[in-house]
This record gives C-alpha cells, sequence and structure tokens, in this order.
C-alpha cells in the first residue's frame, strides 16, 4: 500500500526563494527523483529539474538531499527513516537559474585550460592493463560535479578563480598518469589550477557516486608530484648537481 | 509553506541541512589527538621512568642518553620525538582530521565555517611546509629501525643474580612489537611512499624495474587504503607502550612473564 512522504522542495530563482512542501504518495524502491516527477505531474507542473539518464550515469540531476550532496536518481526514499522529511535543494556551489538547476557552465570553462593527452614522440601504443588500471578509474566519471559543489575551497570560499576543483584534479590526474602522454603539468597545477588550496579534506570522495577514491588517488599523487618538482630539497639537490634542472614540457616527454 | 530561506545565505559555522550527527567524527577527533598530546607532551617531559628491564618506550627511542653516556639537564625525548611528531603532523591523513576539527575547514562535508576568513590552503606559510612530508618519512624509517631493534632487545631478559641475557617473553615484549608492527603498517601506508616507490611512474611496464615497482606500489596502495585506521591504531599503540613501561618503572603495574 502506499504511503504519503513529505517533500520540502526549493522553489525559486537568483533573486531567492523558498522550501515548499508537498505530499507524495511512495511505492516501494522509489528514489527522489521520482518523488520529484510526481510533484511535477500532480501539483507543481513548473517544477524545474535536471535530468537524463535515472540510472546514475549522466550525472544531471545532482542536488541537495537533507543537506548532502546527492544524485536525485540514485538516492533511495527507504533510505531515510520514515517519519523523515525530504528537503531537496540545488547545488550551493553554482548560480541558480531556477528551483534544482544550477548553471554549471564555469566548469566546462576550466575544462578548456588543460592541455589534452599530448603523445610522446616515441609512443608505444601498445596498451596495458596494469597501465590503464588508474586511469581507468578516472575515466568513470561522470561530470556530475557533486564533488565541486562539496569542495569547501569553492563552496565556502568561492575561489572559482584560483582553483579548478577535484573534478579537474581528476581529469588533469588522468592525463598525467596516461603511460602515452608526454606532457608536465605541474606547474599548470602549482600556479593556475591552484593544486595548493586542496587541505585533502576528502568530501570530494565522500559523495563521489562512481566512488573515485579522488583525494587518494588524484589529489594526492599530484601533490607528490608537484613536490618532486618544487618543494623536495633533496632532489633540488640533486638536480643541481647533475645539472637536469628543467622540466619536461615537451611532447616527446624526454 | 515553509519559511523563506535563500540559497545564497551567507555561511556561519555549523550552518547545514544536514540532519545526520556530522559532528561527532571531529568531536572524537579532538578529543583522541588531543588527550595524546597533552600525554605524550607530558611524558617527554618527565626523563625518567623509561626503561623497564629489557622495555624501552618508543618516547626515548633510540636511548641516546644511555649510548653516549650524556648526563643532560633536560629530557632527551624531545630530541627524538619531533621527527614523528613532523611525520604525524604532515601526514595526509591527519591533515584532514585536524584541519576539520580544529581549523574547522571545514568541520563537516557541506556545513558552514566560521564567516569572513580568508583561505589559502597550502600554497603559503605555514602549510605550504606539508610539502615536506616525505622528508619527515625519511626520517621516520630511521626511527622506525631503532624500534624494531627495541621490540627484539625486549626478548632478552637480563637477570642479576645469574647473569647472561636468557630469552623470554613478558606482556611488555608484546605491547612493544603490537606498537612496532602498528607503526609499521602506518608508516609503510604513507602516501609519500606510496608515490616514490612507484605511484610517480607513469609507465608500470616499461622494463624490469617499472614492474617491480608496480608490485611494491601495489602493495603499500594495500596498507594505504586502511591508512586512517593505521594512523589511529599505531597512536594508541605507540601512548600504550610508553604507559606501560612508565607504570611498570614506577611499581604500579607488574609484568608477567609468559616464558
Amino acid at each position: 500500500m502506499a504511503e504519503v512522504r513529505k517533500f520540502k522542495v526549493y522553489r525559486g530563482d537568483k533573486n531567492g526563494g523558498q522550501l515548499t512542501e508537498y505530499n507524495v504518495q511512495v511505492e516501494p524502491g522509489m528514489v527522489v527523483l521520482d518523488g520529484i516527477h510526481q510533484i511535477q505531474r500532480t501539483q507543481a507542473a513548473d517544477l524545474a529539474c535536471r535530468w537524463n539518464c535515472k540510472a546514475a550515469k549522466c550525472g544531471s540531476c545532482s542536488a541537495e538531499v537533507n543537506g548532502k550532496p546527492r544524485l536525485l536518481c540514485k538516492t533511495r526514499l527507504d533510505d531515510f527513516d520514515p517519519a523523515e522529511i525530504i528537503t531537496v535543494r540545488p547545488v550551493k556551489t553554482f548560480p541558480l537559474i531556477r528551483d534544482l538547476v544550477c548553471d554549471v557552465s564555469w566548469n566546462f570553462e576550466v575544462n578548456k585550460k588543460i592541455p589534452p593527452l599530448t603523445p610522446k614522440k616515441t609512443a608505444d601504443w601498445v596498451m596495458h592493463q596494469e597501465d590503464m588500471d588508474r586511469v581507468q578509474e578516472f575515466r568513470k566519471c561522470i561530470e556530475c560535479f557533486l564533488c565541486q559543489n562539496v569542495c569547501h575551497v569553492l563552496r565556502n570560499h568561492d575561489l572559482k578563480d584560483r582553483f579548478y576543483g577535484p573534478r579537474f584534479m581528476v581529469r588533469i590526474a588522468c592525463l598525467e598518469m596516461h603511460p602515452m602522454d608526454g606532457l608536465d603539468r605541474t606547474k599548470l597545477l602549482k600556479d593556475e589550477a591552484g593544486l595548493g588550496f586542496c587541505n585533502i579534506t576528502k568530501c570530494c570522495t565522500e559523495v563521489c557516486p562512481e566512488e573515485i577514491h579522488i583525494t587518494d588517488n588524484a589529489i594526492i599523487p599530484l601533490k607528490e608530484r608537484v613536490a618532486d618538482r618544487h618543494y623536495d630539497p633533496l632532489r633540488a639537490f640533486w638536480r643541481k648537481i647533475m645539472g637536469a634542472d628543467h622540466p619536461c614540457t615537451c611532447a616527446d616527454g624526454g | 509553506m515553509a519559511g523563506i530561506l535563500s540559497v545564497t545565505d551567507p555561511d556561519r559555522l555549523g550552518k547545514t541541512d544536514r540532519v545526520d550527527a556530522w559532528w561527532v567524527e571531529p568531536l572524537l577527533t579532538v578529543l583522541g589527538l588531543t588527550a595524546f598530546i597533552v600525554y605524550s607532551t607530558w611524558a617527554a617531559f618527565q626523563g625518567d621512568h623509561y626503561r623497564f628491564g629489557p622495555y624501552l618506550s618508543p618516547f626515548y627511542s633510540p636511548n641516546i642518553k644511555e649510548w653516549f653516556g650524556w648526563n643532560l639537564d633536560f629530557s632527551f625525548a624531545f630530541s627524538i620525538l619531533w621527527v614523528p611528531a613532523g611525520f604525524r603532523a604532515t601526514c595526509y591523513y591527519y591533515r584532514k582530521a585536524y584541519y576539520r576539527s580544529y581549523f574547522m575547514d571545514p568541520p563537516g562535508c557541506a556545513v558552514g565555517e566560521p564567516h569572513g576568513r580568508s583561505y589559502l590552503g597550502e600554497t603559503e606559510f605555514p602549510f605550504i611546509l606539508q610539502n615536506l612530508h616525505r622528508c619527515f618519512f625519511y626520517l621516520a624509517a630511521i626511527v622506525l629501525a631503532f624500534l624494531w631493534y627495541d621490540a627484539y632487545e625486549a626478548f632478552f631478559f637480563k637477570d642479576a643474580a645469574t647473569g647472561p641475557a636468557t630469552f623470554g617473553m613478558g606482556v611488555g615484549t608484546i605491547v612493544l612489537l603490537v606498537n612496532v608492527v602498528t607503526l609499521t603498517g602506518f608508516s609503510f601506508g604513507c602516501n609519500s611512499l606510496r608515490h616514490l616507490i612507484g605511484g610517480k611512474l607513469d609507465c608500470f611496464t616499461c622494463g624490469a624495474t617499472a614492474r617491480i615497482r608496480h608490485k611494491l606500489w601495489g602493495g603499500v596502495s594495500l596498507l594505504n587504503l586502511r591508512h586512517t585506521e593505521w594512523a589511529w591504531v599505531s597512536l594508541f599503540a605507540v601512548g600504550f607502550a610508553d604507559l606501560y613501561v612508565r607504570l611498570c618503572s614506577m611499581g604500579i603495574w607488574h609484568d608477567i612473564r609468559i616464558f
């Protein structure tokens, strides 16, 4: 038998808004996105919500459910206490367009700043699984931008002009660790990408719906690569006496 | 209709829609770390009761006072403890723990921070020094070698009546052994080691050395998966090892000889 659950959904635009209450008839197995669709169908046809696949693969339905950044289509209602009110808000870090829809275009602009895969001239295009394991984890990213939303550097400090955010650290890690890539992006990471702004508090990892180990497998290894180049006194001394003081930025990686 | 709430409400400390007990983790972290810092500082200031029979407190290892026969006016623990303290303070796990718990930067995921505070992350002094973590790892590995030697020595009991040391085992031996095993698990799951041992390579299959380093990287990665757990268990173990030796030396606890 269907039960009724109370939803509070943010309704508004860039000028302000409010949480509006709705009662939703729920069936076993429903996810929060089903509840939003039912509200659209029966009570508020003008409720704006971005979605596409309803299979946790397109990354469109990012929002905040009871304060936690989540995909609406991957958040089951039976995971909540039956008496708990389901509060749905848009992601906080990006400008609101309407209701649950935000403008995430800043991310696409950041993406353009990252030099793409630049093969070494001597690249051997025979791939080995051991080399691709790390990279394949990063390729699982569905660009839901929940990590960007929860990152306190972007969310609380609004340093979008100084830090690319975890999503793009994952992309850079994917390129830097690629066995065919010959470009060195450590200077980009240290300066323009603002890797040093990350204080590795791991919220990005906690919210990732693809369970990518963003901090441990992408950000920390990148910090260590930057440390190799800029902060390791022993390596600096070694480079000094060996005369190899120039970071590789050439396409052949040599 | 509910009250009006803007998504652009200014942040304040603790502001969140989360209904779970997000504050429990930072609270427990503060309690745990503060208790350890207070105890270890007190123990380091004492300068005595760090040896009992074959057992040596890890806070006073290596025992440079005994080695060189120095008559020091200060506790020599401080000449050692800056190494493990620096190693833990710059550790990626502990950074997460104290940035969240002590600095509240942020106190929890999707939880408000103190309003109006400027933020530089690890781009400027002092936190830019976190990049020296690998240097502390090198030094901590040396200290760890001494702790393994101490654990080995804890198997040999000298009896004033019988003369030479005899092989045996007491509860203290187990305490020191558990201490060094957990410290090894923590140290060898270090993110810097994970990078240096193989993570820095882009190609794991380019030559025999790269293949070996890939295997080593896999081993360190396995330990690194539980780095948080190793961090806490080893912290408790090292504190307890000092407490055990100290209380035995003071005659409050009595070490039980197993064989």
